[in-house]
């Protein structure tokens, strides 16, 4: 983790607010690649939040970091935090930029459908595939026009409440064969695109997603660290990765949001159910193994391997 | 630091040789008395000082030769450095890594001056003082990756990260253990590495996988490997098979001091920032038996290990044929003693 000033916040749209931050004595960041994200510390009180925010400024500005966070009034607060909270002249830890949702640079032409905030990692990747020259085609879709946060020249916007929705068949079914597809956006979107990609014959490979889950709330329940010789309660409001912190628990995370696979843990005894919320685990692994920052249990006792 | 470079060959005439400090801080790879295969990594933060270990890329009293080596080598063959057209930015991330690197842990011997995207790079070694256009290929020899790494000691493999997998799309090989770039090119991590016995049944390259693929771009990783060679031969390709196939069978009792050499390799592991990918260098050390066993405690753990290693291991790594003669060496200077724990010598 770095510690860095937060130097502006620039609200973008109603809803998203853009923050920008720089190294408090001026030197140079390490640059990144288009479609990473950064971890943010927040001290809320006495709660220590961690989101995972895209980077949204060119990946080759070491200048400073940028990132677009949307206020979500019913989430768990770290964009409340960010929104009302987080000033100009704060010092903040970020932790270095990482890539789950990377360009594959080996694709003839990219196909980029972004959904209301998430248009964000794309907004590090477009700067990059400009200075490659690449062929690429990027459709950002809002509900109304109130929820753009950018005015992108090179892209075709669609309004829904305007009546310019997509036609994501139309727009599947006219690309050239060795096209990727990259779409961030809302579960439900992320989930009907790669549906109709998939049934449209497009390749798995050539399909990538970006949803960093929140670790949704859930009944409380007890867990035993066979390792650590502890058993803990986890609350309503807090994950499981939290509850491990809060006692002193080492365990390993990166983005927080079931997307990277760091903390994934074994499960050593299951006397009830496990809710997998992630999208680390195959199918085959879920009756060994947990995420910790967004799975939660059902049942007496979950017994882990930390 | 001050560092005389040897006049010396890694081929004809063989003239290579190591100093005593040379001696002294060789990346002996065993900590214990016997061998297998783990996923032996360590994150790479320095180390001790005078040690292989201590820079980000070592450069040792052997720099100057190696790299008129490699130039030889690459002349003789073009396809030993390799760049898929999607790697050129990887390329870049390449360059710039190694120049800071080094500018930063040997201000004596290389200096890098940045003024926006202008940059100069002095070699003091290989005296060499360019400006070019940071990005702009055109503005150097070569391209940037070939540019930089024949200028750096050890193999360079650039892996592109895409599919939750890891791509040998380029690359600058010309001091490897009898594998080949020009084959292995566009390969994904388990198809380059199916010639490896053992080592797939045993999950480790689905763990070292899952290792490789997190590793972040502050947080560079390290392991040792080794093999044997005969003679100071860095380019023991498969392409020059029938040059240095042959010289395995020219070992006797007497010459086998002065003509085996251990040979390790340190490999390191870093996340390339711009491109998103990792760059795996492979430095390659040698040293023969004869100045080995001048460290005791190497010369006892050195015969146990290659005594009891397995049959298949021992094939793989090219030296079956001549064990039995290397065993009879290395017992002269093996008492039985114990020996301490960990690499270093006592």
């Amino acid at each position: 983790m770095i510690q860095l000033r937060l130097t502006d916040k620039t609200p973008l749209s109603p809803r998203i607010t853009r923050f920008r931050f720089q190294h408090p004595d001026g030197a140079p960041l390490p640059v990144f690649s288009g479609g990473a994200h950064v971890m943010v510390e927040m001290q809320d009180g006495d709660i220590l939040r961690r989101n995972a925010y895209s980077l949204i400024s060119d990946p080759q500005d070491g200048s400073g970091y940028e990132i677009a966070v949307q206020r979500e009034d019913q989430g768990r607060g770290g964009s409340r935090f960010m929104h009302e909270q987080a000033q100009p002249g704060m010092l903040m830890r970020l932790g270095q930029p990482v890539n789950l949702f990377g360009l594959n640079l080996t694709a003839r032409k990219h196909l980029l459908i972004a959904g209301g905030v998430g248009i964000t990692p794309f907004l590090g990747q477009i700067p990059e595939l400009d200075r490659l020259g690449a062929d690429y085609e990027l459709r950002y879709c809002v509900r109304s026009r109130d929820e753009v946060a950018v005015d992108l020249p090179g892209a075709q916007l669609h309004v829904s409440d305007e009546g310019s929705r997509m036609d994501l068949d139309g727009v599947l079914g006219a690309q050239p064969i060795g096209t990727h597809l990259y779409v961030c956006g809302s579960a439900r979107m992320i989930a009907a695109v790669l549906d109709r990609a998939t049934a449209l014959g497009w390749p798995p490979d050539a399909l990538h997603s970006e949803e960093f889950l929140a670790p949704a709330p859930g009944e409380p329940f007890d867990v035993h660290c066979a390792r650590s010789h502890k058993t803990l309660t986890v609350g309503a409001h807090q994950s499981m990765l939290e509850a491990l912190e809060a006692a002193g628990i080492d365990a390993p995370w990166l983005c927080r949001g079931g997307a990277c696979g760091q903390c994934e843990t074994d499960v050593l005894a299951c006397d009830g159910q496990i809710d997998h919320r992630d999208h680390w685990l195959h199918d085959d692994e879920r009756n060994r193994k947990i995420m910790p920052c967004v799975s939660r249990f059902r049942g007496q006792l979950l017994t882990i391997d930390r | 630091m001050t560092i005389t470079f040897n006049k010396e060959s890694f081929r004809g005439d063989y003239s290579y040789h190591n100093s005593a400090t040379a001696i002294r801080r060789f990346p002996f790879p065993f900590d214990r008395d016997e061998y297998m295969y783990s996923v032996n990594m360590e994150p790479h933060k320095g180390g001790r000082p005078g040690s292989v270990f201590e820079a980000r890329f070592d450069v040792d009293e052997h720099y100057v030769a190696e790299m008129e080596d490699r130039a030889i080598t690459l002349s003789r063959d073009p396809m030993r450095c390799q760049s898929l057209p999607h790697m050129t930015l990887a390329g870049w991330d390449v360059l710039e890594l190694i120049m800071t690197s080094k500018a930063q842990d040997y201000p004596d011997l290389f200096e890098l001056h940045r003024d926006g995207n202008r940059w100069r790079w002095v070699n003091r070694p290989l005296g060499i003082d360019d400006t070019f256009t940071f990005l702009d290929e055109t503005t150097l020899p070569y391209g940037p990756m070939e540019y930089i790494t024949r200028q750096t000691q050890g193999d360079f493999a650039v892996l592109d990260q895409r599919e939750g997998n890891l791509w040998m799309d380029a690359g600058m090989v010309t001091s490897q253990a009898d594998w080949s770039l020009d084959f292995d090119i566009g390969m994904n991590f388990f198809e380059w590495h199916a010639p490896v016995p053992r080592a797939a049944e045993m999950g480790i390259f689905q763990r070292a996988l899952k290792f490789l693929l997190n590793i972040q771009q502050d947080t560079p990783a390290r392991r040792l490997n080794w093999t044997m060679t005969v003679n100071p031969r860095l380019d023991t390709s498969p392409e020059t098979y029938p040059e240095w196939g042959p010289e395995k069978r020219s070992l006797t009792p007497e010459n086998l001091g002065q003509k085996q050499y251990l040979r390790v390799e340190l490999q390191s592991f870093w996340r390339l920032p711009r491109s998103n990918g990792l760059l795996f260098p492979i430095r390659c050390y040698l040293i023969s038996l004869q100045d080995l066993v001048t460290v005791p405690k190497w010369g006892r753990r050195f015969h146990r290990v290659i005594r009891d290693l397995p049959e298949d291991l021992a094939t793989y790594k090219g030296f079956i044929v001549n064990r039995p003669m290397i065993v009879d060496y290395l017992s002269r200077f093996d008492d039985g003693a114990p020996t301490s724990p960990g690499i270093w010598p006592d």
